[in-house]
């Protein structure tokens, strides 16, 4: 295969990469869109191994690998529970992360392409460059992964003088840069190189660390966007447009997630980075004197949850990070299923930081085979809550708490939040009174028209669901 | 020591409700105290003797013995002066006893040193006191009570029909009053089918009555009619006459008219004149729920049911006794949450103790009387800090854009910086950077943007599913280690190329990749497969 078949086979894989995305607009034609994306990467990589880079001598090797990883992946990606998929995604993108590492070291090591001037001080940055997004690819995604498996504990890490040394880092991650770049020979460059490369990953550890759980989906979404400018930061380094034009589409998808994200939580982006809701000043209990929610909770039992949702005519279900913990979305859909042949209107309210990845909720959902017409963004469901009977809240606290609204002294003021207290009336199905992530109380569960539900999830709603079908 | 809860018959004539039914008493044993009825007491609410003895109630002979023996005394009407003469000295008494109404009574209570707790004191405005609401819970059954009595009285459907023998309009009705009874009686006859108007001097329920199907009915006339702890208050001469005249135009109109209007310590006002009476449709019926304070109907006998005029005007005062069953399990419950507040002050001991806490806003309100010492008017309950008004201002620009596709346009200084920026940044590349660079800078600017139009479109119960498959799509590094595998290589550059070492950093690479290439792609096939409608 020619060269020039070669690039006309990349800008057809790329058309295929961006229908890909554009796909996902919509259900029905994101199961297309992945069938593109399939197509694109195959007709890639065939005119890469077919193409004047690639020698016979070589495609042993990479038949031989693609099968190995290709069975592990297909495996992996069979096993794995939606729940977990947060864990899933993070593990990837620390492959991409660490991949773009070797291919660094490899193309810095290799010296069949030669550039001199400024071609080459631009080429040596690029790999710089590359391996230090990598790096920090690598290493932060472990940590999340770490930490949504729940092997590292959810509690951001808050080392002190924690910023001066993130910038101490990038001080040194800049001087070796310049000694790399003076470097004559591989050799004497391998030094500032694997310096740099320790610290990117130090650096990497240290930034997911700071992050409390919470905050996941903006790290994820994060470490998304960096899996793609890693690819793109290669494609610079190999001149390869290919990897360019695909870094950059995943590099703004992922940016553009974590944007959503921290708008969803009323935060900045760069004060999720630098980590640790509050700062770890006690900013809750400084302006808590006000707003002390006073009064008391109601409880309620299973049997009485179970009797509200039979006599209401429409019913908002808002799950939280706490469904997917009780792996409780096939008994809620169990109970959605008996509620609906009932003549009940039962409709899901999805806040885009529920769950710890964007659309995480979506996905559970989807899994246990709820509709996806009847599952509502927070924006489209806001305004129904007051034409609502029961609003059931399952396991989640932060994004319900009407002080984001009411209490101007909140830590999370501002933050938009779904309005289940509108309802006529909204059960809380909670573990216990502890507060939520934020630290912050949640005045939703002293308001007269709130019900709690105490109790491990999955037992309460196999309760309740038990006690509908009676 | 475990104190005894007594609950008598009710004396008053035509009362049927009881003060404690067996369900409330399994729960106040399990609060530790012990439970005594009179027999009887529960006969006229259908609870029999039987089922008080199997939920833990010991059974007192007559009325002076169970008098005799009880620490506390539950009861719904207040005690006449026979009873007051065989309550124990010191003893406690929680019913209704309208304090202001019956002085002779508070005295009679105060001499036998007696602590009593009003129900009808309650300060309604503490949101925790709700719980403990009789008045409301009576009301709740009486609204409901009077529009059956309405439908019996009246000689058609409330629903419209359309049958065979022709169309059916429904029924007309007003419901004066929108407090807890008028609120009651309103979802009650728009449940049944009707058409329902109301009307409330306090403009804030108009919501309340549309939330339960009703059509809230103006007076044309400016002036707010709240008059504090839910009641309304006395208007002005202005506004009775534009209400008079919307009165009269909505009495020609309806079916069915429902009155409900009190005034605290006042005669009930006379909304429905007799010549209001006089233009309604023969058949029509009124109900008139004031009827104990005198009645809003000019023409209500109060306790009975009158014709004047082919309009039946009912004007019982027993509307809740008429409902005894269930008026009697509200009550009660009433009572125990009344109870369950007495006894929160005993540090969770479950032995049948109490403890009148003058700390507790709510109790101090239900106190008229403590060991003798007349405590009524309670002083206002110390209300929280409501941070009402500053509500609307936040919540304005919380619900400005967020989630999907509702960027609003930056500020122009902003948009100023990101330009400012983004020239300087360009500058510097176009004076360093050489062409070959700027050829794939071009390309890797066009792709952000591209990535950032299609990735807005992206509904956001596909972020998952997107993560997923952009990082599927990242695994596109994989050309990277492809072409280092093995290059053709001339002999010029290949010289002292490390190939071992490049294969394998390569091969790993590729591997790495690999999972995620076929894992990604697959568990995204796995993800939308699951999405359907």
């Amino acid at each position: 295969m020619s060269a020039s078949l070669a690039t006309v086979a990349y800008i057809g894989a790329t058309i295929l990469f961006i229908l890909s995305l554009g796909g996902l607009s919509n259900p029905e034609t994101a199961r297309r869109g992945n069938l593109f994306g399939m197509i694109g990467m195959t007709l890639a990589v065939l005119a890469t191994v077919l193409g004047p880079r690639v020698t016979a001598a070589g495609i042993p090797w990479i038949v031989g690998a693609l099968l190995v990883g290709g069975s592990v992946g297909l495996v992996a990606a069979r096993k794995v529970q939606m729940t977990q998929m947060p864990e899933l995604v993070a593990l990837m993108h620390s492959l991409v992360g660490l991949a773009a590492c070797l291919v660094g070291f490899a193309s810095y090591v290799d010296t069949s392409v030669q550039f001199t001037g400024a071609e080459k001080a631009i080429h040596e940055m690029e790999i710089y460059v590359g391996i230090l997004i990598g790096a920090v690819t690598f290493s932060g995604s472990i940590i999340a992964f770490g930490k949504l498996s729940g092997r590292i504990g959810g509690k951001p890490l808050l080392l002190p003088a924690r910023h001066w040394l993130n910038l101490a880092g990038l001080l040194i991650v800049i001087w070796f840069g310049r000694a790399f770049l003076q470097a004559h020979d591989v050799q004497s460059g391998m030094t500032p190189l694997i310096v740099m490369t320790v610290i990117a990953l130090l650096f990497g550890i240290h930034m997911v660390m700071a992050i409390g759980g919470a905050d996941m989906p903006v790290v994820v979404s994060m470490l998304n966007s960096y899996s793609g400018w890693a690819a793109a930061a290669t494609g610079f380094m190999l001149s390869n447009d290919l990897l360019i034009v695909v870094g950059a589409l995943v590099g703004s998808s992922g940016a553009i997630l974590s944007y959503i994200m921290c708008r969803a939580m009323n935060r900045n982006f760069i004060s999720v980075i630098a980590g640790g809701f509050g700062g770890g000043a006690p900013a809750p209990a400084a302006g808590g004197g006000a707003a002390q929610p006073a009064g008391e909770v109601t409880p309620v039992s299973a049997v009485e949850t179970a009797e509200m949702l039979r006599e209401s005519r429409s019913v908002i279900i808002v799950p939280g990070y706490g469904m997917a913990v009780a792996q409780a979305q096939h008994t809620v859909y169990e109970i959605t299923k008996l509620l609906r042949e009932k003549g009940v209107t039962v409709r899901f309210g999805i806040h885009p930081v529920a769950g710890r990845m964007p659309g995480h909720m979506n996905v559970l959902l989807a899994e246990a085979k709820v509709p996806y017409d009847i599952v509502l963004e927070m924006d489209e469901i806001n305004a129904d809550f007051p034409d609502t009977d029961v609003t059931m809240v399952i396991g989640a606290n932060d994004i319900v708490n009407p002080a984001a609204q009411e209490d101007p002294t909140s830590p999370i003021a501002g933050m938009p939040v779904l309005e289940v207290w509108k309802a006529r009336t909204s059960i809380v199905m909670k573990r216990s009174m502890a507060s939520g992530y934020a630290g912050v109380d949640n005045p939703l569960f002293y308001k007269d028209n709130n019900r709690m539900l105490f109790g491990d999830a999955k037992k309460m709603l196999d309760e309740v669901l038990t006690a509908l079908r009676g | 020591m475990a104190l005894l809860i007594g609950v008598p018959r009710e004396t008053a004539a035509g009362e049927k409700r009881v003060a404690t039914v067996p369900a409330v008493v399994e729960k106040l044993v399990k609060l530790g105290f012990r439970v005594a009825v009179e027999r009887g007491a529960g006969d006229a609410a259908n609870f029999d003797d039987d089922s008080y003895r199997a939920a833990g109630a010991e059974l007192a002979a007559s009325a002076a013995e169970l008098w005799a023996m009880s620490d506390i005394v539950f009861k719904v009407r207040a005690p006449s002066a026979d009873e007051v003469g065989l309550m124990r000295e010191g003893g406690l008494l929680i019913g209704f006893i309208w304090p202001a109404q019956n002085p002779e009574l508070m005295q009679q209570l105060a001499a036998r040193k007696a602590t009593v707790l009003a129900i009808d004191a309650l300060p309604r405005q503490l949101s925790r006191a709700q719980k403990m609401d009789a008045l409301t819970s009576m009301a709740g059954v009486s609204g409901y009570r009077a529009v059956i009595e309405a439908a019996n009285a009246f000689g058609r459907f409330f629903n419209g029909q359309i049958t065979a023998a022709g169309k059916i309009p429904p029924a007309k009705v007003f419901v004066a009053g929108a407090g807890v009874a008028g609120l009651a009686a309103i979802g009650t006859a728009a449940n049944l089918g009707a058409i329902v108007r109301a009307n409330d001097t306090r403009a804030e329920v108009a919501d309340q009555v549309v939330s339960l199907g009703g059509e809230f009915v103006k007076v044309d006339y400016e002036e707010e009619g709240s008059g504090g702890g839910g009641y309304a208050k006395v208007m002005s001469e202005g506004f009775m006459q534009a209400q008079r005249a919307m009165y009269a135009q909505q009495a020609a109109d309806a079916d069915i008219i429902i009155t409900t209007a009190l005034i605290p310590g006042k005669p009930a006002p006379k909304l429905i004149t007799a010549e209001m009476v006089r233009s309604m449709k023969p058949g029509s019926v009124i109900v008139d729920m004031a009827g104990e304070q005198g009645g809003n109907c000019e023409l209500t006998v109060p306790g009975e049911a009158v014709v004047r005029h082919g309009v039946t005007i009912v004007g019982y005062t027993d509307l809740v006794s008429r409902l005894a069953k269930q008026s009697s399990t509200l009550y009660s419950t009433n009572l125990l949450r009344v109870t369950e507040e007495l006894c929160k002050n005993q540090e969770g001991r479950k032995d049948g103790t109490i403890n009148v806490d003058f700390e507790d806003d709510a109790i101090r309100g239900l106190t008229v009387i403590k060991d003798g010492e007349i405590t009524w008017p309670a002083p206002p309950p110390k209300l929280p800090a409501v941070a009402a008004k500053p509500k609307a201002a936040v919540a304005a620009p919380a619900a400005k854009g967020h989630g999907h596709g509702a960027g609003e346009p930056m500020s122009a200084k902003s948009l100023a910086i990101v330009f400012g920026v983004g020239a300087l940044l360009f500058a510097l590349v176009g004076l360093y950077a050489p062409a070959s660079f700027l050829a794939h800078f071009t390309v890797f600017v066009l792709a952000c943007f591209v990535g950032y139009m299609v990735v807005w479109n992206v509904t956001p119960s596909l972020h998952t599913p997107l993560m997923s498959v952009t990082n599927a799509i990242s695994s596109i590094i994989a050309i990277g280690a492809l072409v280092q595998v093995a290059p053709p290589l001339d002999a010029a550059g290949g010289a002292d190329r490390p190939n071992a070492l490049i294969l394998g950093l390569a091969v790993v690479a590729l591997v790495l990749t690999a999972v995620n290439m076929f894992g990604g792609f697959a568990v995204t096939r796995r993800m939308l497969a699951m999405f359907r409608k």
